[in-house]
């Protein structure tokens, strides 16, 4: 079938606003999903699910979180990490110091408590932009993770601030296997990604976007600039917050603040530049991108240069081939990845006859 | 053509703004009756735009009162201005360039929709009822302005003239009660001017909506407003009817001072 939007009239305002207007693209996303649900669950190696699939997913969420507040509100964040580090560490002060708390719940929790810290760090942005906006965020960044290593309440008291993960279990099913954990992850992502979908397509996300793109006219139709950045701060830091949650639970079992770091922040941020500013699919690319980059650098250097290389080749081609990506998308294309499948999507829609 | 107006819809009293040292308003007073088409003219850095960003709270004058609807206001925020049913437009564009046309004026809109976040993430019920019902309001406004076949367009794309077009949309979708704009026929060529004209005049007869109009080109303030205040180094020099202001000899020696 080709791809195709002729024919398909709307025949109604709803129908015209619908998460996925081409039938095409409606049908892709059932497929998607029905793959990752069903099939790669039973094909795919646990190595892939556990270490692989299950932290792109959640690199996604927390790329999308970041792109909520700078690809959509407009205003940049260097603490994405520490935001992922406060979902973590409340989660798991929920499960641990509340007896019978449901694992989903704590998560929720979890991801408010991050939403409730980014607004206190989001305070700044009513007054400075840009630069400085993100030099005050990476203030959150090195605060937070310095609090949670001073205060080993936040651990528990235990050793260099490190947590392990209670086990997750849900109304009595222990999610203890790489492919029952890859699957909650899956769900949780799949959720908050169609609901970041429809608040950026309705008066939320235009609001954030008005902000993003003209701060006084935004004000003069009637916008809160206060609150609604705050908003974008908070949602931000919730899915952040979540993220950081399932990165303890479900993949690695075990964190301590310092995992949290800057690097991990900027980490998170050239996953959307690379992705796509302004973009859920984005999101999803820029993620898949950064943690698959590696292990395929891996595999074509193992089978075409075999062992002859020095030790560290493979890490600084990893860094010279990133960088290189991320001037690349900032002058070329600022969208990023996602973009360029738009445009491919674009040149399909009129393909074989482009005039 | 002679209107009936209504009762003063806003009364600026003595209004002084200044810029450090710069005087940009000095003593400034005039109505704005309900439903009429006042113009505001003047040379270049008259003060014309720092009184529409007095009006709709941008700028807060030093001096002077500002009586709207019947009731004094105090330090107005812009939002404010808006939840009362102002509007406006800007001399140099203020679209949001990242979004479509739809999503512009959609957004123009927003202050008439209620449903939050939490209905927002789920876009169902009661939230996609309220998006469809404000799309049909909007689907007036894109066809009262002609402007259906951008409609899925990104603003940044359009030219010139439709963005101002865009942009009167985007006022017009929250209903205002006063529409200020800020020169919306610059740089338009003959037949775009014709258009916008006829769509202020048209906005003005259909919905009653009072204007306020900033316009350097005299043919066109003299066809279609009813009163006209002129200013001219922050100090209003007059102020009347089209035929009034043209034959005032204060306005006739600002204007052949400058090159008009
Ligand atoms: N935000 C501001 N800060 C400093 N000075 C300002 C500001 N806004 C306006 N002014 C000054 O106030 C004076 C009036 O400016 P304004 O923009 O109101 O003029 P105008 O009549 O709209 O001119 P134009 O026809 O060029 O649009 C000018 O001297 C301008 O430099
Ligand atoms: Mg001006």
């Amino acid at each position: 079938m080709l791809y195709r939007e002729a024919g398909q009239f709307k025949a109604s305002y709803q129908e015209d606003s619908q998460i996925f207007p081409i039938r095409q693209d409606r049908v892709g996303f059932i497929a998607l999903l029905a793959f990752f649900f069903l099939i790669v669950p039973m094909v795919a190696s646990q190595y892939w699910l556990q270490a692989i699939l299950t932290p792109v997913l959640i690199f996604s969420l927390a790329a999308l979180g970041l792109n909520i507040l700078t690809g959509y509100a407009g205003q940049l964040s260097l603490g994405s990490a520490a935001f992922m580090a406060v979902g973590a560490f409340a989660t798991y002060n929920f499960m641990l110091r509340i007896d019978g708390m449901p694992f989903l719940m704590a998560i929720l929790l979890g991801g408010l408590s991050a939403a409730a810290v980014g607004i206190l760090f989001g305070l700044p942005s009513l007054r400075i932009k840009g630069f400085y906006l993100a030099v005050a965020t990476l203030a959150a960044q090195f605060f937070i993770v310095w609090v949670l290593v001073k205060f080993p309440w936040f651990s528990n008291y235990s050793s260099s601030g490190v947590i392990t993960a209670q086990e997750i279990n849900i109304l009595g099913y222990a999610f203890n296997t790489p492919e029952s954990k890859y699957l909650l992850t899956l769900l949780v992502v799949t959720v908050l990604a169609l609901a970041a979908k429809n608040m950026v397509r309705s008066t939320t996300g235009r609001k954030w976007m008005a902000v993003r793109d003209m701060d006084v006219a935004a004000e003069v139709i009637g916008i809160r600039l206060m609150r609604t950045k705050l908003q974008a701060f908070a949602v931000s830091s919730f899915y952040c917050g979540v993220a950081g949650a399932l990165y303890a639970y479900t993949y690695l079992g075990t964190v301590e603040p310092e995992g949290f770091n800057l690097t991990l922040s900027f980490q998170i941020l050239f996953m959307i530049i690379i992705g796509g500013v302004g973009s859920i699919l984005g999101s999803f690319l820029g993620a898949a991108f950064i943690v698959l980059l590696p292990v395929f650098l891996n595999i074509v250097l193992h089978s075409f240069v075999g062992a002859a290389l020095p030790p560290g080749f493979g890490s600084n081609l990893e860094l010279m081939i990133f960088g290189g990506l991320i001037i690349f998308f900032l002058i070329v294309e600022p969208h990023g990845m996602a973009r360029l499948w738009q445009i491919g999507k674009e040149k399909l829609r009129l393909w074989p006859f482009p005039h | 053509m002679e209107r009936k107006f209504g009762e003063v819809v806003i009364d600026l009293q003595n209004i002084s703004l200044s810029f450090g040292g710069v005087k940009a308003l000095t003593n400034i007073s005039f109505d704005v009756r309900k439903h009429e088409i006042r113009a505001i003219i003047g040379p270049n850095g008259a003060g014309k735009s720092s009184m529409l960003n007095v009006i709709n709270g941008v700028y807060h004058p030093q001096e002077g009162r500002i009586v709207f609807n019947g009731q004094e206001r105090r330090e107005m925020e812009p939002y404010m201005a808006a939840s009362q049913g102002i509007s406006r437009t800007f001399q140099n564009i203020a679209l949001f360039k990242g979004m479509t046309v739809l999503d512009n004026i959609m957004t123009g809109r927003h202050m008439k929709m209620n449903c939050g976040l939490l209905s927002h993430m789920l876009h169902w019920g009661r939230a996609q009822k309220e998006e469809i019902e404000h799309r049909k309001k909007v689907e007036e406004v894109i066809d009262f302005l002609e402007i259906q076949s951008i409609r899925k367009t990104p603003v940044g794309r359009l030219p010139y003239g439709l963005q101002k077009r865009v942009e009167l949309a985007r006022a017009l979708a929250a209903e205002p009660e006063l529409l200020l704009l800020d020169e919306p026929m610059a740089g338009m060529n003959v037949e775009e001017k014709q258009d916008m004209c006829r769509f202020i005049l048209d906005v003005n007869d259909q919905f009653g909506t009072t204007i306020v109009l900033i316009e350097h080109d005299m043919g066109v303030v003299m066809d279609i407003s009813d009163r006209v205040v002129v200013l001219d180094y922050g100090k209003k020099i007059g102020d009347g009817t089209p035929d009034e202001v043209k034959s005032n000899p204060d306005v006739i020696a600002a204007y052949l001072g400058t090159s008009h």
